[in-house]
């Protein structure tokens, strides 16, 4: 939802930009013509600016996810029962941003982009400036995750994460490092969005259907849990296999993936990662188990 | 927090005939100040009344208990005599339905979250160790480590000599010098006990809550243990919870006796062991 949301914001964005080459050559979007409206709703002001959209980007999904963490992680809500939560919050934000009357393009969602600064969507080097773009956000974010799980606060975290009632009898309240990592994670989620959108062309309420909500935990267990690079190999490898299935086998690929999902679990408890250290660690024969801190 | 200050405004407010002296600073002779702790009155912890009943089950019934500063006190009792839910109220882990508990004379101990306690003074070893088992020795230690402890303090937080000192001395005093480096969950089960004590000592707490500290112990591990504990007491208050009798007889001054969710007997060990109605609770029923 966090990435449907900072797709939406920029989508605002791309769409303002498209200007009156519409359609219907109107000032406002195809679909609000559509619905006969005469001016922009109140929450679509300033969206003609990009820095806006940008600040809208963040701003959003860190806003809720802080707002809707805050009560979640006070009331200890927490492992599966928090999934489930969140879960029912996208289908309900889904839901919202398919009626028309919200304002964002219904069903159909944003599409038809033009322009984004002035330069052609559609031109190649704006494909390409986006694509590297994002690889750069990409490891940006990675190093800097890294970074953070580096400093005492990320032992924190993962001492929370293993042992929440002992952190607490030491003196931590999780409230706050739940909240802080909560927010980061929607944020960088929304960042996520926001490049994918003009990318692809398009953004509607089926990105926030919880089937990609479960394809994106499918990418963590391939890729491998509790690591940072892990998510990112489970990403592009599930990914990978996609485009090939989907063309060769479309109707199968659903199948594919729960295969996948159920094998992962059963034979590879620390995915292609925790495959990948066990074959390193099998070349270099007699290793000694002194991961110090788990990556 | 309140700042101590201003209780003595208010009192001096309260009382204009009181006179301030020279500097400005009133005499009191002894002054009670929220939010810090006093044990002027000789005990660290008072639980007056203390009732806990899980689905109709009392656990705890009308328990009243008091502590005195730097005691070792040993409780012992039968099993669902309410030992551990005692800590778990200490601590707030669960709250009281009735009674009271305070910390020092100030601190209302059934008002705080668990971090709150902790910070207040009072550490907590589990019935089971409960160390960081993907963090090494080192790292347990430093996130035990008296210091700020919440997120934007950690992000950048960094150990200062003093701070690398104190870990060292306490991995020394818990028998873990040479361990530092492992990973916790690689510990044997008697070294993991004494890393969470160690995780307890680093905090400088005024008070330990010890639940059955040598459980799954070799016999020269809880020797080790038993002259550790002796050796703290008086530094801190020592509350340990024990089945091994052994080790309570060898560490015992006081022992407090639980049954049933209140105080069945009190007293030296000798006297404790003779008390008729102990037998009967642990031998007879």
């Amino acid at each position: 939802m966090f990435f449907a949301l900072g797709g939406y914001s920029l989508g605002m964005y791309l769409m303002r930009a498209i200007g009156r080459d519409g359609v219907y050559q109107s000032h406002l979007p195809d679909f609000m013509v559509f619905l006969d409206w005469k001016a922009y709703p109140w929450y679509w002001s300033f969206t003609d600016h990009f820095a806006y959209a940008l600040l809208l980007v963040v701003l959003v999904p860190g806003l809720l996810a802080l707002v809707f963490g805050f009560f979640a992680f006070r009331s200890r809500i927490k492992g599966v029962y928090f999934s489930i939560i969140t879960q029912a919050l996208t289908f309900a934000a889904m839901l919202l941003f398919y009626r028309n009357d919200t304002g964002f393009g219904g069903n159909n969602g944003f599409t038809d982009f033009k322009r984004i600064l002035g330069y052609s969507i559609t031109a190649p080097e704006t494909k390409a400036f986006l694509y590297w773009l994002t690889l750069l956000v990409l490891v940006g974010v990675v190093l800097g995750c890294r970074a953070m799980m580096a400093t005492k606060f990320g032992r924190a975290l993962q001492a929370i994460r293993d042992a929440e009632p002992r952190m607490m009898f030491l003196g931590y309240n999780p409230l706050g490092f739940k909240l802080v990592v909560w927010t980061l994670s929607a944020v960088i989620c929304g960042v996520a969005g926001a490049l994918y959108v003009p990318q692809v062309g398009i953004i509607n309420p089926s990105e926030m259907s919880p089937a990609n909500s479960i394809e994106l935990v499918i990418w963590v267990a391939v890729g491998g849990r509790g690591t940072l690079i892990g998510p990112v190999i489970g990403a592009v490898a599930v990914n990978g296999l996609k485009s090939w299935f989907t063309a060769a086998l479309p109707e199968y690929w659903l199948f594919a993936l729960g295969a996948i999902f159920v094998l992962v679990t059963l034979y590879l408890p620390a995915g292609l990662l925790g495959l990948a250290r066990k074959v390193a660690g099998k070349l270099r024969r007699p290793a000694p188990e002194a991961r110090k801190v788990p990556a | 927090m309140n700042e101590p200050r201003s209780a003595e405004r208010l009192a001096a407010d309260a009382d204009p005939g009181l006179q301030g002296g020279a500097d400005g600073s009133v005499n009191y002779g002894h002054v009670v100040e929220p939010g810090v702790i006093d044990s002027g009155h000789g005990d660290i912890l008072y639980l007056e009344d203390i009732s806990v009943s899980f689905d109709g089950f009392k656990a705890l019934n009308k328990l009243t208990l008091n502590i005195a500063l730097g005691e070792l006190r040993c409780i012992i009792g039968p099993n669902g005599a309410g030992k551990t839910t005692m800590m778990d109220v200490i601590t707030g882990k669960t709250r009281a339905d009735s009674g009271s508990a305070f910390f020092g004379q100030t601190i209302d101990l059934l008002r705080m979250s668990e971090p709150e306690i902790a910070h207040a003074g009072i550490g907590r070893k589990f019935q089971k160790p409960t160390v960081f088992e993907k963090h090494s020795v080192f790292e347990n230690l430093e996130l035990a480590m008296k210091a700020r402890k919440d997120p934007f303090g950690t992000l950048r937080a960094r150990l200062d000599s003093a701070q690398l000192d104190a870990i060292a001395a306490t991995g020394e005093r818990i028998g873990l010098a040479q361990s530092l480096n492992r990973e916790a969950g690689m510990l044997s089960h008697g070294q993991k006990q004494w890393l969470e004590i160690g995780m307890l000592l680093i905090q400088e707490p005024i008070v330990l809550l010890l639940d059955e500290p040598v459980a799954g112990m070799t016999d020269a591990e809880t020797d080790r243990t038993a002259d550790l504990f002796l050796e703290l007491a008086g530094e801190h208050t020592l509350i340990v919870v024990e089945h091994d009798m052994d080790f309570v007889n060898r560490i015992a001054r006081t022992v407090t006796v639980l049954h049933e969710g209140s105080v069945l007997a009190e007293g030296p060990m000798a006297q404790v062991q003779n008390d008729q109605r102990v037998i009967e609770v642990y031998l007879g029923r």
